[in-house]
């Protein structure tokens, strides 16, 4: 196979496992909005807050610890040498099904019936205060979050494609990080299961009621506030995985929250409310954008993958209003 | 009752009146410092560092020239808008120099400050060309420019080959705003002079997914990488370099991509990454056990102490004693105690420090040795090589400072400041 050709596929390969990082994010945002109608803007930061909790854990760091410096003069940092990282997993799901609680005790109780946008601006205010929350909880540095997934370059895959390019090509292989590929993996462990938790489940079959009609859900006797939290549960455990894979490759750090932007084109272009939409609109968003930087990018200066990943979703957005696999809403007066 | 009133009303004009002028006596630094936002740990560090100097010279010195230091915190969230709203806000509460850390809050300020007559001090960052004194009488960006930088490593990338660059390939990645862009310039003029390729690699802001990038670099094996990274941008980098196997010790960053938290995400795998330093690494210096003594175990350390030693809380404390010998030179010229912003610039431009006073200092050879004038605002230039060792957790010096290509950068500077001075109906200073 000639080397331009291999490039291509190497790009498209790295494109695709790009997409299914952007699609952990956005899977987060299809849970909540299918349940509930919500578009929540803190799913990004609900992702900073589950990773830094997990190094929290992990490391054994004393939550809050340099306001109770502060108050009470102490010195006070670690309080062990940390949690086995499973242990920490586990606690950090608790952690942020309580919050999933709080969420709906606090905030969302007293906005049943509202409108959307006025629902939206509640979690952008979410948002800012657990990003201040994370931060007064666990600090602003930069953490290592390592959970045992291995990263880096694959040999094996290097050696393998290497004798796809002629001998004299100096080909060295193609490149594919094994950390991305763990995600894939995960990503579709994650779909099977969300998959058949909503149709094989009665919690699940609760769910979908939930999303297709919420009147109708209600005089069937399903809690709405109960089906809230199990929904904000389930999308802060799948906001622990976005924030584990990315936490693996920057440490975890607060720019983190800025991954939900690379979730937004995956949602329109895969549409808002489904589940493999998410996957195959990340799919698309992740080749589509390294493939406009490995071919037009040089030409006029690089850094396309931004603004690009917006323009795809706009001009499938023309075509289809709803996204690919969304559900066409026709409301009648 | 109405004599009463107009007692009680003139009793509290004249309090006010007496604490402004209190509060006039005072030395006042804002810090446009930026603890909360996704650059917040870099920036934590150096505001850190800055404040913790003036409180050391507080409670050793009682200040300066007998003068007390106050510092005014504004969290700018290193936003431009948010800088400026900063500016405007502690301008007038006797702000002597104004340090945004930041390029696009420097560019806004520049007219600002010269049209308010208060200095700016970008130490290493902001407008290269604000280097020529004769043009940018308010702006100061000693001890060293990007252009210097960028000269400085391409020197050393030169040692490195034996004197010889023609025919080899050396990859830029930076961040895509005015900062990322500064140093292309200059890049491009010295490939003309030494016949290397450059390659230029743009990443978007934050810089948190950079695939393309260093797939590129993958493909093109260029023989040296430099970085113009700030922020997730270099921990992502050197963790994408580590996974393509690029050889760390040809991967070399500007200042700003030279911390322990750009390095320590990637654990072992950054060992050898290499960067540009403007002044010294660890906490080997005599300044250190005053810093402990009176700010840290008198509880009085702006953060946990944790972060002294770290090249960003050296940075800050570096530019806080370069503001603070600003001020005891404008001191001693205006034989005053008490400051205002126009003195402090006539402090800065005039600003010597030698190596005996970095030693008096508690500094000695932390940095090279200032000399700036009405014509040279860029100071001397100079940069030395620093390399992490993943084991050791901890950058080493594996250079002397040197100096950059004066005959590229200084043509660049005049060029830029030229265009900057017609643009602006500046007529150049006299510097006599």
């Amino acid at each position: 196979m000639p080397v331009e050709l291999l490039n291509v596929i190497e790009v498209m390969l790295n494109g695709l496992m790009a997409g299914i990082m952007y699609s952990l994010v956005a899977l987060g945002f299809v849970l909540i909005y299918k349940a509930s109608g919500i578009f929540n803007y803190a799913q990004g930061v609900m992702a900073l807050f589950a990773a830094l909790t997990l190094v929290g854990f992990q490391t054994g760091q004393v939550p809050f610890a340099h306001l109770i410096n502060v108050i009470f003069g102490t010195h006070i940092e670690y309080w062990s040498d940390g949690l086995n990282t499973f242990v920490a997993i586990i606690l950090t799901i608790i952690v942020m099904v309580i919050l999933a609680y709080l969420v709906e005790r606090f905030l969302l109780r007293h906005l049943v019936n509202t409108e959307p946008i006025i629902l939206f601006m509640a979690t952008i205010g979410l948002a800012y205060f657990m990003e201040g929350l994370g931060d007064l909880m666990w600090g602003a540095n930069i953490k290592a979050l390592n959970v045992g997934i291995p990263s880096g370059g694959s040999f094996w895959w290097e050696d393998v494609t290497k004798t796809w390019a002629p001998a004299e090509a100096d080909y060295y292989g193609m490149y594919i990080d094994v950390l991305d590929v763990w995600a894939a993996v995960i990503a579709i462990l994650l779909v099977v299961s969300l998959t058949l938790f909503s149709q094989y489940t009665k919690t699940g079959r609760a769910l979908r009621a939930v999303a297709d009609d919420h009147q109708a859900a209600l005089t069937l006797g399903i809690s709405l506030r109960t089906i809230w939290v199990i929904v904000w549960s389930i999308a802060g455990f799948v906001a622990l995985v976005a924030g584990i894979m990315w936490g693996s490759k920057s440490g975890v750090q607060f720019s983190l929250s800025l991954i939900a932007l690379k979730a937004l084109p995956v949602l329109i272009l895969g549409g808002f409310t489904s589940i493999p939409g998410a996957i195959i609109g990340g799919l698309i968003i992740g080749v589509g954008e390294k493939l406009f930087e490995y071919w037009i990018g040089p030409l006029i200066g690089g850094a396309t993958e931004n603004w690009f990943a917006y323009v795809l979703a706009l001009v499938f957005l023309m075509f289809r209003p709803q996204g690919l696999f969304g559900e066409k809403i026709i409301e009648r007066v | 009752m109405k004599y009463i009133k107009l007692l009680f009303t003139t009793g509290v004009t004249l309090i006010f009146l007496a604490i402004s002028t209190m509060a006039s006596a005072e030395l006042v630094f804002p810090s446009l410092s930026y603890r909360t936002g996704p650059y917040a740990p870099n920036g934590i560090q150096f505001a850190d560092g800055y404040e913790d100097y003036f409180t050391l010279l507080n409670e050793r010195d009682g200040g300066i020239g007998g003068e007390p230091i106050k510092v005014i915190e504004c969290e700018t969230g290193y936003n431009t808008e948010k800088g400026v709203e900063c500016y405007e806000s502690t301008k007038g509460q006797g702000a002597l120099v104004y340090q945004p850390l930041s390029t696009g809050i420097t560019y806004q300020l520049i007219p600002k400050v010269t049209a308010d007559d208060i200095p700016m001090h970008s130490m290493g960052y902001g407008r290269t060309s604000a280097a020529n004194g004769k043009v940018f009488s308010h702006v100061f960006n000693y001890p060293g420019t990007y252009w210097d930088a960028a000269s400085i490593i391409i020197k050393y990338v030169s040692d490195q080959e034996g004197g010889d660059l023609n025919g080899k390939k050396i990859a830029l990645v930076y961040h895509n705003s005015a900062y990322g862009k500064e140093p292309i310039r200059t890049l491009e003029e010295l490939s003309k002079k030494h016949g290397y390729e450059l390659v230029l690699l743009a990443v978007d802001h934050p810089g948190q997914e950079q695939k393309s990038q260093w797939l590129q670099i993958r493909r093109d094996r260029p023989d040296y990488v430099l970085m113009w990274g700030w922020g997730v941008m270099n921990q992502v980098a050197i963790q994408e370099a580590a996974n393509i196997r690029y050889p760390m010790d040809k991967f070399i960053g500007v200042w700003w991509s030279a911390s322990e938290n750009d390095v320590l995400p990637a654990g072992d795998s950054a060992n050898g990454y290499k960067a540009i330093a403007m002044h010294g690494v660890g906490d080997d210096f005599p300044i250190y056990e005053d810093m402990r003594k009176h700010v840290l175990d008198a509880g009085k350390a702006a953060g946990d102490g944790s972060n002294l030693g770290t090249v960003l809380y050296n940075r800050g404390m570096y530019a806080a004693m370069l503001a603070a010998e600003a001020a005891k030179t404008a001191q001693e010229i205006h034989d005053t105690r008490a400051l205002t912003p126009s003195q402090m610039r006539d402090g800065m431009e005039a600003l010597k420090i030698d190596q005996a006073r970095m030693a008096e200092l508690g500094l000695p050879n932390f940095g090279p040795e200032i000399n700036v004038t009405c014509e040279n605002h860029g100071g001397p230039g100079l940069g030395a090589i620093q390399q992490w060792d993943a084991g050791a957790k901890q950058w080493s010096l594996i250079t002397d400072f040197t100096g950059a290509d004066r005959e590229i950068v200084d043509a660049l500077i005049m060029e830029d400041s030229d265009a900057y001075a017609a643009e602006n109906n500046i007529t150049p200073r006299d510097c006599g």
